[in-house]
């Protein structure tokens, strides 16, 4: 079935691709023998039509129009060689190699067949890659949420859809309608950049967060993308902000890492341990990854942050449940 | 309606010029390429042989054999050239092109700007699209060029490593195999002399790293599969039940979780796995009773005594 109608569509794609003259439906009809199978003319008109259709959503560049001037009721159809086929232009080997990380990029990840694809068009001028600059590096994007794939769809169709989202406070999806602009990949976690119908506003979602099915909502080409948007600084924005202030802080020698790495001073501190100043821009962050630490690193200054580590200390002691007898 | 025929149209209208240049390319090496069997090959070779210009004499059909292993084609002239880029194709490689290009020290410039204009210019109007995607993968790269150097010459790198999960640093020996860059982070991965097998390193935890001048020994390459990111599953971790109010939501975000169950309120029940014992009793103390160890109950007992005795210094003083 399937295999029968990949030779008719290759046959119909060599057939007008062979012509210099635009050929009327009943020509194509003759000339690609699998429409001969067709019982009726409203069957083959049908069967035309959809290939028609198919053909030009893969991107061959069908033609219409007639071949004389002064008769042109009937309509032809045809293929021009040089729109159909990729520019010549002669990738060298090491570009054709770079090329090769760039698909690579994709391996486990939705783009996967049109990257390889697209290889392999540019290396079918005969020319072989060299890629012993690149050997062992491997850089992966992946695509492991499952809105990808229709998000992407309606991003790279300017389509408006509506999804049910989850906002990190809440456990509850609420309907969003949304004209997306742009999909960007940051920190390995993609987001979508787009208008907000309900809020009227430009927004950011994260893709995990999608919680249920992407539905379309409009024509595809509906969308606007505002000139001179920059996707990626609207998805940096919601990282915290460069740290402005400092804190004081008490480790036990040796310990807390991370945090004497960006450490601005350290110097010796009580009973052997160490003093370091730590900036910081979120007094609850800091107070959550100092609180990690345990007993082996402890806030001298700012308070906020001191109170904060108390706070987050006596949240476990009462949530945690005694084991092994009463205390 | 089938979406399998105009799929395998489009492999069959990117194979022929392929193969088409590369006259007598064995079946193997071309059903490598094109990402099938041989048999699948075979089969659409056995296709392009039916068909062909109009009038389908045999003069007119594509002319493909491969008996001895190794394929040959003629008679393709309409389809010699390759179909223009699609959008897909075209947005995938540049994008993954542009992700690259903004990666320092990750390859020679010169190469990567001339490979992009070259690829704009193929790409025509489909370029368009691909302003729309954008991947960013190099922001925290470490020492990507050193590491990349001794990758290419083959040489041992001495490291100063970093674990957070054991919040110590540590001095070891490394032959490195490869440069990977899973969910935007670049690791080396590498025979580690220290552990005595093949380690991961995360290059911005590398604090310092020296080229030495010992080869590297050449190590068959891990097969580590990527496609799940890089956290891998062994039966010797540690797997905690945790409750997380709504406030912790985040962390099923950020971990790899192996279940998550929504209980009433926006609460959820999640199953986390993890390697390093000391790192789950960060995590449970940084959420501050946002999360409830239910399971394994020693967990729960060790986040406890931790909080009491980091609490006790406050308390003091």
């Amino acid at each position: 079935m399937s295999a029968q109608k990949t030779e008719r569509l290759l046959n119909l794609v060599i057939c007008l691709l062979s012509t210099r003259q635009f050929l009327a439906k009943d020509q194509i009809r003759k000339a690609v023998p699998q429409y001969a199978e067709c019982a009726t003319d409203e069957a083959f008109d049908r069967m035309f039509e959809r290939d028609k259709d198919e053909l030009r959503d893969m991107g061959v560049p069908l033609e219409t129009g007639g071949n004389d001037a002064w008769f042109d009721d009937e309509v032809g159809y045809r293929v021009d060689g040089t729109a159909y086929a990729v520019p010549e232009i002669r990738f060298e080997p090491d570009e054709l190699a770079v090329l090769g990380l760039a698909s690579r990029v994709w391996q486990q990840a939705s783009l996967a067949a049109p990257a390889s694809r697209a290889l392999l068009k540019l290396k079918a001028d005969g020319i072989e890659p060299d890629g012993s600059s690149l050997v062992g590096i491997e850089p992966r994007v992946r695509t492991s949420e499952p809105a990808f794939e229709p998000v992407y769809a309606a991003v790279r169709d300017r389509r408006a859809i509506s999804f049910p989202y989850r906002t990190s406070g809440s456990g509850e999806p609420r309907t969003r309608h949304v004209e997306p602009w742009g999909i960007v990949s940051r920190h390995g976690r993609w987001y979508v950049v787009g208008h907000d119908r309900d809020r009227a506003a430009t927004r950011v979602f994260r893709l995990s967060r999608v919680a249920g099915a992407v539905t379309p909502i409009g024509r595809p080409g509906e969308v606007r993308v505002p000139a001179g948007v920059d996707f990626r600084s609207q998805v940096a924005a919601l990282v915290p902000p460069q740290p402005t202030r400092e804190a004081l802080l008490h480790t036990r020698p040796r310990a807390g890492l991370a945090l004497r790495r960006r450490a601005r001073q350290t110097r010796p501190g009580p009973d052997g341990w160490d003093e370091i100043s730590v900036p910081f821009s979120d007094a609850e962050v800091l107070a959550e990854e100092v609180t990690g630490f345990g007993p082996d690193v402890r806030v001298v200054d700012p308070p906020e942050v001191r109170d904060a580590v108390v706070r987050l200390l006596r949240g476990v002691l009462a949530t945690s449940p005694v084991v092994g007898g009463a205390r | 309606m089938s979406p399998g025929a105009t799929e395998r149209l489009s492999r069959l209208l990117a194979m022929v010029p392929y193969l088409a240049r590369r006259q007598g390319i064995p079946l193997a090496e071309a059903a490598v390429e094109f990402g099938i069997t041989e048999r699948q090959l075979v089969k659409d070779l056995e296709l392009l042989f039916v068909c062909g210009t109009p009038g389908h004499l045999p003069d007119d059909l594509i002319d493909a054999e491969w008996d001895d292993g190794h394929v040959y084609l003629n008679n393709v002239d309409p389809i010699a050239r390759p179909l223009r880029l699609g959008v897909d194709e075209s947005l995938a490689l540049l994008v993954g092109l542009r992700a690259l290009a903004d990666v320092p020290g990750l390859h020679d410039r010169d190469a990567l700007e001339r490979t992009l204009a070259k690829l704009e210019a193929a790409a025509g109007e489909t370029a368009a699209a691909s302003a729309q995607v954008s991947v960013e993968v190099g922001g925290r790269v470490g020492p990507l060029a050193e590491v990349r150097e001794a990758l290419t010459s083959r040489r041992q790198v001495h490291l100063t490593y970093f674990v957070p999960a054991r919040d110590e640093t540590t001095e070891r020996d490394v032959d490195p195999m490869r440069l990977l860059m899973v969910d935007a982070r670049w690791y080396l991965e590498g025979w580690c002399h220290r552990a005595e097998e093949v380690r991961l390193f995360r290059l911005d935890r590398i604090e310092a790293v020296t080229v030495l001048d010992t080869p590297a020994v050449p190590r068959p390459a891990a097969q580590r599969d990527l496609s799940e990111g890089l956290f891998q599953p062994s039966p010797e971790d540690t797997v905690v039940t945790l409750e997380l109010d709504p406030g912790a939501r985040w962390v099923i975000d950020y971990y790899p979780v192996e279940s998550v169950d929504e209980l009433a309120d926006g609460q959820l029940l999640v199953r986390l796995r993890a390697a390093d014992d000391r790192w789950l009793r960060t995590l449970v103390l940084r959420l501050g009773g946002s999360a409830r160890v239910l399971d394994p109950l020693w967990l729960a007992d060790a986040v406890r005594e931790r909080a009491e005795s980091a609490l006790e210094a406050y308390v003091r003083t």
